[in-house]
């Protein structure tokens, strides 16, 4: 292949040195991919998960059903890990969510059942007391300068002992049906019934055509400005490969009962928050506090302001959290949201944050809890007990973050 | 060669994509002090690990032979069994246990039963101590000592390994004169002992005057090994530098302007112990293209001064006024601060500095992420442009701008630090420190840039604990002492001699 693109062989030849051109070509090529492959080596051990559990399943785990579960089932670890890791990548930890989530489902029972508030207000009401959760611990946290494993660790008692009060030792249960889509709804509602959903489809075609030309703008941006970008075929490559697999996902979606409310809300969330870290002023804050908490002070960063948000954020995706686990329970009860806090941080290791801040995407964190979910949802199928999946997942962080050490080092990192 | 204790021969060592060292060479003779002289970057510190197995036999090309015997180590424990210690510049105590503990760490003198045997570990401690010249209690904690006491602990702990190769990173870096000249004493008291030392140094007087022979290394290559007779500045720097640096300061033609900043009863007190007086109304003025500096000796209140006024990042009860081309200002945060036009470089660049573990790109641009904010997105590719301008006009070596700070030499990492200030577009900026653990090529880049910033109007203040470097590039030099201004100068009546008289005047009682 000739030259695609000359900025990009220009840039790396100065880097490269003066081997034979056509091997240096090619082998720059295979070292960017490997280099690729290793900075999405989480990614590929989703897909390995997958592939396993859909052997070890009959491939079960891949029926249209089981997929639309996956999401559902999972809908809400996913919520909590995008906080999650935002709060570890800032270098603290937050222990409290799972006790957060049981004590805003309790007073989301209080409110749509006891009091028979129409839906919409006992969400945004929810919603509410969770931010309020958030203030009361990012104020010990940012301003009074407790450790946030102190502070939350605290917390996970005092909601969870608040979620109790709020219960009065009883279960609130049967919500309005508006509320339950929020765990339990598809969007297929909408349009009536069809064998394969078109409504789904579209979406997901329109996705596809999204990725695309952000995916195609993001690199011609690139290379207008003169950065080196990856090879035009690997960039192809990646792209149909990541597409067929949104076909897949989306067309056993399409054949089942459509898109779930919670991939809805998640989709939302990924593409806010991913902007927000790669993208916004505040993501930069919170990594720079993350790498070093000093130097982002004396740049001028107001850390205490940052660290506050961080736990109000932390404080609202708990209580959302909290609502889609209470939706699709039908129940608010008293063991609500145990060991919540536990998967989420969890997932935001497997998906690669580093326990001293500073590192983490949301995108990772996502991956992470979906390894997490399939490793549920596989384990069940094939009828393992809980207390030999508790085993399983436990081992599967251990390797997953001695992996990343492991790779750490191997690339020559301190 | 039978008379050389330590033999590397043709060490080649290549990491992914950089060959750190090519073919180096290095005999040590038994009993001398031989110092290792290069650049940040050049490989000295690679070199060391590769004796030191650090970096284990099989991961080198090349052969190293101690004491007339080929060695290949596999880790630090193999070649201290061979009497190989090294202390590395970042000192490896642990602060909460005693001097004693410290020294016998990893080699517990122990007693009946395998348990540690505290009687025998203090006095053997307290023996050791008295060869270094230490006087303090074996259960002192290591907290409770100063940098230069716990450097000769280090020295004790080599000392009960019985040590024959001795080797010492930039041993008096952050050591003051009296402690440096200790130590330089100690390891000369130590070779006639028979202990041989291996010294990395920038410190070229501290080299004359301990070192037998001088290697020197430049871009992980051996230039020559000169013998002390031939020692001489001129002659290491031109190795060093691969060219004669005729002035070791750059040129520089004042072009000075209106005031710009003008400090008046600067007052800050220390942050816990509020009775503390740190900086005691202090009175100084920067004009427009001038270069200032502030010079005193350690614990004068330099940084004290510099921070608390800097957003008031140090100290309690902070007090004065700020006046900015005439007009009051207040720098009660660092982003206001900023928002003033005032910028602070630190004294320590790790710690204070850099996000070690980002990018150069987002290091640059993490004080003034403003200037590329658009609706509260960072515009990424503008920034990748900037910095990148900033790579070629700072002369920042690296590949390109997605290199992680942490793997930058020191003089690299201090360029980032100041792309990063200048990129805030400050009228004036506070440089502390600005040449500290930094090779001479890169120091006489750095002046260059700070004569750049004052030719372009900007208010210059340079802390220094080196006289020669504020002498060598200051326009005017303020003294302080215990937390007060006592003098100011302008370069040219400033002598050493009138700077330290000033530098040591005590407070009146």
């Amino acid at each position: 292949m000739s030259n695609p693109n000359p900025t990009e062989t220009t840039e790396s030849h100065a880097v490269g040195g003066t081997i034979n051109p056509v091997e240096n070509r090619f082998t720059e090529r295979l070292s960017h991919i490997l280099a690729d492959l290793g900075k999405n080596g989480i990614f590929i051990a989703l897909i390995a998960v997958v592939v396993l559990f859909s052997f070890l399943t009959d491939g079960i785990l891949l029926r249209p059903q089981n997929i639309s579960n996956l999401v559902v089932q999972n809908g809400y670890i996913l919520v909590l890990a995008i906080g999650m890791v935002m709060v570890i990548i800032a270098g603290h930890i937050d222990l409290s969510v799972g006790s957060v989530a049981a004590f805003v489902g309790a007073c989301s029972g209080v409110f749509a059942v006891h009091w028979g508030m129409p839906w919409w207000i006992a969400v945004i009401l929810s919603l509410a007391i969770g931010a309020a959760v958030g203030v009361w611990q990012g104020f010990w946290i940012a301003f009074v300068g407790i450790p946030a494993f102190i502070v939350t660790l605290a917390g996970m008692l005092i909601f969870r002992g608040l979620a109790l009060v709020v219960l009065g030792n009883a279960n609130i249960g049967s919500f309005p049906t508006e509320y339950r889509g929020l765990g339990n709804g598809f969007l297929t509602d909408l349009l009536g019934e069809f064998e394969i959903d078109p409504l789904t489809l579209g979406i997901g075609a329109i996705a596809i055509i999204a990725l695309v030309l952000q995916q195609v703008r993001t690199r011609l941006g690139r290379q207008k400005y003169g950065q080196e970008v990856e090879p035009l075929i690997w960039f192809i490559t990646k792209l149909v490969l990541v597409g067929a697999g949104i076909t897949f996902f989306v067309y056993s979606l399409a054949s089942y009962k459509g898109i779930p409310v919670t991939l809805i809300i998640l989709a939302v969330l990924v593409l806010v928050y991913g902007v927000v870290m790669n993208r916004s002023v505040f993501g930069r804050h919170i990594y720079a506090i993350g790498g070093n908490r000093h130097a982002a002070e004396l740049s001028g960063i107001k850390t205490r302001r940052v660290d506050f948000w961080l736990f109000v954020n932390m404080g609202v995706l708990a209580a959302l959290a909290g609502l889609i686990f209470t939706a699709r329970l039908n129940l608010a009860g008293p063991k609500a949201g145990d060991g919540f806090e536990l998967e989420a941080i969890s997932a935001a290791f497997i998906g690669g944050a580093a326990v001293q801040g500073g590192v983490g995407t949301i995108g990772g964190a996502i991956i992470g809890g979906l390894i997490i979910g399939v490793l549920n949802n596989g384990m069940s199928i094939m009828g393992i007990g809980i207390e030999w999946q508790q085993a399983v997942k436990g081992l599967v962080l251990l390797l997953a973050v001695a992996f990343d050490v492991y790779n750490k080092r191997r690339s020559g990192g301190r | 060669m039978t008379t050389n204790i330590l033999e590397m021969q043709s060490i080649t060592k290549t990491f992914p994509g950089v060959k750190a060292l090519s073919n180096v060479t290095l005999g040590v003779a038994r009993g001398e002090v031989h110092a290792i002289c290069g650049e940040n970057g050049a490989g000295k510190s690679t070199l060391m690990k590769v004796l030191s197995g650090v970096y284990p036999h099989g991961t080198y090309d090349g052969d190293i032979v101690f004491e007339n015997e080929t060695v290949e180590f596999k880790d630090l424990t193999d070649s201290e069994a061979k009497g190989i210690v090294i202390i590395h510049q970042e000192l490896a105590l642990s602060p909460y246990l005693s001097i004693a503990e410290n020294i016998f760490l990893n080699n517990e003198q122990k007693g009946r039963g395998g348990l540690i045997d505290w009687n025998k570990t203090n006095f053997e401690a307290s023996k050791l101590l008295a060869r270094v010249g230490l006087r303090e209690n074996p259960t002192t904690k290591i907290m409770d000592i100063g940098v230069g006491k716990q450097q000769l602990v280090e020295i004790a702990k080599a000392l009960s390994k019985r040590v024959k190769l001795l080797i010492l990173d930039e041993p008096t870096a952050a050591l003051n004169d009296e402690d440096s000249d200790h130590l330089l004493n100690l390891i000369l008291h130590l070779k006639e002992q028979g202990i041989t030392s291996i010294i990395i140094s920038h410190k070229l007087n501290e080299i004359k005057k301990v070192a037998d022979s001088v290697t020197v290394i430049r871009d992980g290559k051996t230039i020559e090994t000169i013998a002390k007779a031939d020692v001489t500045e001129d002659r290491i720097i031109k190795d060093m530098v691969g060219r004669d640096l005729e002035h070791r300061y750059p040129d520089h033609t004042p072009h000075i302007g209106e005031e710009l900043l003008r400090v008046e009863d600067w007052t800050a007190h220390h942050p816990q112990d509020t009775s503390r007086v740190m900086v005691d109304k202090v009175n100084l003025h920067v004009r427009a293209g001038e270069i200032v500096g502030i010079a005193g000796l350690m614990g004068a209140g330099r940084t004290e001064f510099a921070m608390s006024l800097f957003g008031h990042s140090y100290g309690s009860k902070i007090s004065g006024s700020v006046f900015l081309r005439g007009k009051e200002i207040k720098t009660r945060s660092v982003a206001e601060a900023i928002d003033h036009g005032i910028a602070y470089a630190t004294e320590d660049r790790k710690t204070y500095g850099l996000n070690l573990i980002e990018d150069i790109k987002r290091n640059i641009s993490m004080a003034s992420l403003k200037k590329l904010e658009k609706y509260g997105l960072v515009h990424d590719n503008e920034e990748y442009k900037v910095a990148n301008e900033y790579r070629h006009s700072m002369n920042i070596k690296a590949p390109n701008v997605l290199v992680k700070t942490g793997k930058l030499s020191g003089g690299n990492q201090q360029k980032v630090v100041l792309s990063k200030w200048i990129y805030s577009d400050p009228q004036v900026l506070i440089l502390d420190e600005p040449t500290r653990g930094i090779d001479v090529g890169a120091k006489y880049e750095i002046y260059s840039i700070i004569n750049r910033l004052a030719a372009e109007g900007k208010g210059i203040i340079v802390i220094s604990s080196e006289l020669p470097e504020l002498l060598g590039i200051c326009d005017r030099v303020y003294a302080l002492s215990e937390g007060r201004i006592t003098g100011e100068l302008p370069v040219a009546e400033a002598t050493p001699e009138a700077m330290l008289k000033l530098m040591t005047m005590e407070k009146p009682r």
